[in-house]
């Protein structure tokens, strides 16, 4: 069988990790072959490898039949392998030609750079491929879903045969990631063939051919697409059944735990206010969504519940005492918990340790501090506890160094922390943002767990999926404004989508 | 996951390996120059150098601890701020204020017996420090001003208020500087002059050193300590968890300064006659709290072995001067303290040699693994 590219017995072992044990892929020449695994699977480490920029500890690489040693990316390039990285690497303040012909430019007397030739390749290209992007535009001018284009268009006047495309779909619109889907079906038919990493199992199922899945740094399974299930898929990936569907009884809201009212919040030099006469209440046992579209309030909403922000007026009150303007400790105090939007910023101290991030919200108090003096057993073993109970993925458990684990660990980490603080409302902003299928249901349950225990969650969420299956009522947010209320039963996306944009008010949201 | 770490991966083994190669390098670019400028004599110079804290036995020996105890002090300011994520450039201004606030006290403050002016002079000599380096902290916390900036601005702030508290209080006529501490009410030498006899050693390097302790529990044991580090390492999450952010830096600053006023103040309690000049030049010993940190890659213990380090050079130094001219002398020793400086980027060498030496190793015992399966 003709195989564009062959990895065989790849096995890669960083220090306390090993990333790639014995993994094969092998991929036809016009593919679209998926590359399936959690955060963390192996996957990226695959890639530098096929792309240069690690070495295989043992294993080999074959193209087109012929074994090969890739010593850098240079290498692969003369190989015509071409990678879409997950973040690009273009120079913003280049136009796109000039970042398409970076590093291959000709140059004629005096060092001019000669552009014509490459213009023509160019256009040429994009007719082809139907890509639509404007030689002479800048980089920072155009948008995300161009900007990948112009990534494309790299490779394709590299006369690249193999492309690898990182999470394309990450960054991209519903309508852009269709566009992409169409622009990777146009480039097999022209014999390319595409390695496709993703954990997006819908995608997998729309372009992809076969699909190689990987867990935990081994090699599962390579399947024909079109013969298994999303389910399948999952499972294997997973290692264990993933439901879609969040499994929960119907709330039994008690006791009224938080209160907004009227919450203003017009920060200095603004014009308008970014929170406008917000009013909600959250209860014990039920999980409230705040849904809309990203960047209508939600997070100054919940800047001002958690102290980060002081309210401009109204009041915001906690189990029946006024917290409006109380600080951010007094706040953890009376049973606010928050999982932060921003994980690097305010979830975690990411050069102290596992354990020591596990702390982080109740170092001070008993029975991690005596007198003001800190007892580090009882923090390793609260932390190895958690780490446990939480599948906290790391080399060395506790004791590594939180800037050094995947993205979804580090995630896995805060939701440990504040959910098993000692605490009335749970507030969780984005909790899954950027997490495989495994780490997202894994983090719906806790959160259902948290409700049933009587407690109560406040969700801020961009996923429609996520609002729809997790949440007991939802609370749509629309430039600053809380424009309706619904009932996740009694809706759908279609629905909540009207409201989101603005374009609908709930009876009692009236203007 | 246990893994054994041996005694030459331990990170504190590193550290101790890191400062050696940097003073051995140092010793080395010395004896270049010392070669340079006067090659027959090169050797011996360098052997004097060397040797030169043991020449006349315990007393020299008791002079490098003498000399210590000021760097040791502004090395440790120095280091302690850096943890906390700040550079404390002030150190200066905090030494010289601290060593004027301990010379006024103990020599005007009759009223104090003989047993504890001293004491209280070292206390409010670090009170002094500490108010001096709450200035910038305060202005960084509530203005963002930076550390820097408002630091070295403090420093010559607080160089010019000495010089004139100098002159209006504390005069001495006859050698336009500062009257000096009496022997009397002096630090006492606590036993020291008897292991070290014709040495300028006494109570305060013991101080010194407890200080040093003192901080690094402060640093590693204590829940204070786990908010200011946090905190350095990062602003917004410690904000978030509900840590008072700006009290910290302010907390952090002001016990630098506490750190290094102290310093000044047992500098000049020590009864060996030192005084301040009413010349506009920041002392040495505060700049060289910097190298001090450095070296002892800002810890609290390393701080105590930097600074003996930079005393004994300093002593050997001065022996040295009987064969080469005392700026080639200066040269030297500001070349092997410039070259301890360099102790981080070693560590990091190190890191990065043993990760090359690490991977290579594994990929060749997986090969033959490897090998043995197919």
């Amino acid at each position: 069988m003709d195989y564009a590219i062959e990895m065989l017995h790849i096995t890669k072992e960083f220090p306390g990790i090993k990333a790639n044990d014995d993994i094969t892929l092998q991929v036809k020449q016009g593919e679209i072959h998926a590359l399936l695994g959690e955060n963390g699977a192996g996957k990226s480490t695959l890639m530098s490898i096929l792309f240069g920029l690690y070495q295989p500890d043992i294993g080999t690489i074959k193209i087109h039949g012929q074994e090969v040693k890739i010593n850098d990316p240079n290498d692969a390039n003369k190989y015509k392998i071409g990678m879409v990285h997950q973040h690009f690497k273009l120079v913003h303040n280049f136009t796109v030609l000039e970042n398409i012909i970076l590093g291959i430019e000709q140059t004629g007397f005096a060092g001019k750079l000669k552009t014509s030739e490459a213009r023509k390749k160019v256009m040429e290209l994009s007719e082809h491929y139907h890509l639509n992007v404007d030689p002479d535009a800048k980089i920072e001018d155009i948008t995300v879903g161009m900007q990948q284009r112009v990534e494309i268009l790299k490779m394709l006047f590299r006369d690249n045969e193999i492309l690898i495309f990182d999470e394309p779909t990450a960054v991209l619109t519903p309508q852009e990631i269709d566009e992409l889907m169409h622009i990777m079906k146009d480039l097999i038919k022209e014999g390319k063939s595409i390695i496709f990493i993703t954990h997006k199992l819908n995608e997998i199922k729309a372009v992809a051919d076969r699909c190689t899945i990987i867990r935990k740094g081994r090699y599962v399974d390579t399947v024909n697409v079109a013969d298994v299930t999303k389910e399948e898929l999952s499972e294997k990936m997973v290692g264990h059944k993933v439901s879609f569907v969040v499994d929960k009884t119907p709330a039994k809201p008690g006791d009224t735990v938080l209160s907004v009212k009227n919450l203003t919040y017009k920060p200095k030099g603004a014009n308008k206010p970014l929170l406008n006469n917000v009013s909600f209440d959250v209860h014990k046992g039920e999980i409230v969504c705040i849904a809309g579209i990203d960047g209508n309030g939600q997070s100054e909403l919940i800047f001002n519940i958690s102290g980060l922000q002081d309210p401009t007026s109204g009041t915001i009150t906690m189990n029946g005492k006024d917290i409006t303007h109380d600080t951010i400790r007094h706040r953890n105090d009376d049973g606010i918990a928050v999982i932060p939007e921003d994980r690097h910023k305010h979830g975690l101290v990411l050069d102290y340790t596992v354990a020591e991030n596990m702390i982080l919200k109740s170092y001070y108090k008993e029975p991690f501090s005596h007198h003001g003096f800190i007892d580090f057993n009882e923090m390793y073993k609260y932390s190895d506890h958690l780490v446990e109970e939480y599948d906290v993925r790391s080399g060395e458990g506790s004791k590594s160094i939180a800037r050094g684990m995947s993205g979804g660990n580090q995630q896995k980490a805060i939701v440990a922390r504040e959910i098993e603080s000692d605490n009335d409302l749970l507030i969780a902003v984005q909790p899954t943002r950027g997490l495989d299928v495994g780490a997202i249901e894994f983090i719906h349950k806790q959160l259902v767990k948290h409700r049933d225990a009587n407690k109560a969650v406040l969700l801020v969420s961009l996923e429609l999926d996520e609002v729809m299956t997790v949440s007991d009522r939802i609370l749509v947010m629309y430039e600053g404004e809380i424009v309706g209320e619904l009932d996740p039963k009694k809706t759908d996306v279609k629905e909540l989508g009207l409201y989101m944009a603005g374009s609908k008010r709930g009876a009692g949201y009236e203007k | 996951m246990k893994n054994k770490v041996g005694f030459f991966q331990k990170d504190s083994t590193r550290s101790v390996i890191s400062s050696l190669i940097a003073i051995a390098i140092g010793l080395l670019v010395g004896f270049i120059i010392m070669l340079i400028s006067q090659p027959d004599n090169a050797l011996q110079g360098i052997s004097i150098l060397l040797t030169g804290g043991f020449r006349d036995g315990m007393s020299s020996l008791g002079n490098v601890l003498y000399l210590a105890v000021p760097v040791m002090m502004t090395g440790l300011s120095v280091a302690f701020a850096y943890k906390m994520g700040e550079f404390n450039i002030g150190v200066p201004g905090q030494y010289v204020v601290g060593a004027f606030v301990g010379l006024y006290v103990g020599i005007k403050w009759t009223f104090l017996p003989n047993s504890i002016a001293w004491l209280v002079a070292i206390l409010l000599g670090g009170i002094a420090g500490a108010i001096w380096a709450f200035v910038p902290g305060i202005l960084k916390a509530k203005c963002n001003v930076n550390v820097v900036i408002s630091g070295i601005m403090m420093n010559y702030v607080g160089l010019l208020l000495v010089i004139q508290g100098v002159k209006s209080w504390l005069y001495e006529s006859t050698g336009a500087q500062s009257q000096v501490i009496s022997g009397a009410r002096a630090i006492p030498n606590a036993g020291l002059d008897v292991i070290f006899p014709d040495s300028s050693a006494n109570f305060g390097f013991i101080i010194a050193c407890l200080l040093c302790v003192l901080a690094w529990v402060i640093m590693n044991k204590t829940t204070f300590g786990y908010e200011l580090k946090a905190t350095g390492f990062n602003k917004d999450a410690a904000k978030y968890a509900g840590m008072n952010e700006t009290k910290n830096i302010i907390l952090a600053l002001v016990l630098a300064g506490f750190f290094a006023g102290c310093g000044g103040a047992i500098a000049y309690l020590g009864g060996t006659g030192k005084a301040l000049q009413i010349s506009e030049v920041l002392p040495a010993e505060g700049f060289n709290g910097i190298p001090v940190a450095l070296l002892g890659l800002s810890n609290p213990i390393g701080c105590i072995f930097a600074s003996l380090f930079i005393a004994y050079v300093n002593v050997g130094g001065s022996f040295v001067q009987n064969i080469f001219p005392i700026e080639i002398v200066d040269i030297i020793t500001g070349v092997i303290v410039y070259f301890a400086s360099f102790t981080l980027f070693i560590k990091l060498m190190f890191a990065r040699r043993d990760a090359k030496r690490e991977a290579k190793r594994e990929a060749e015992e997986l090969k033959a693994r490897g090998g043995e399966q197919s």
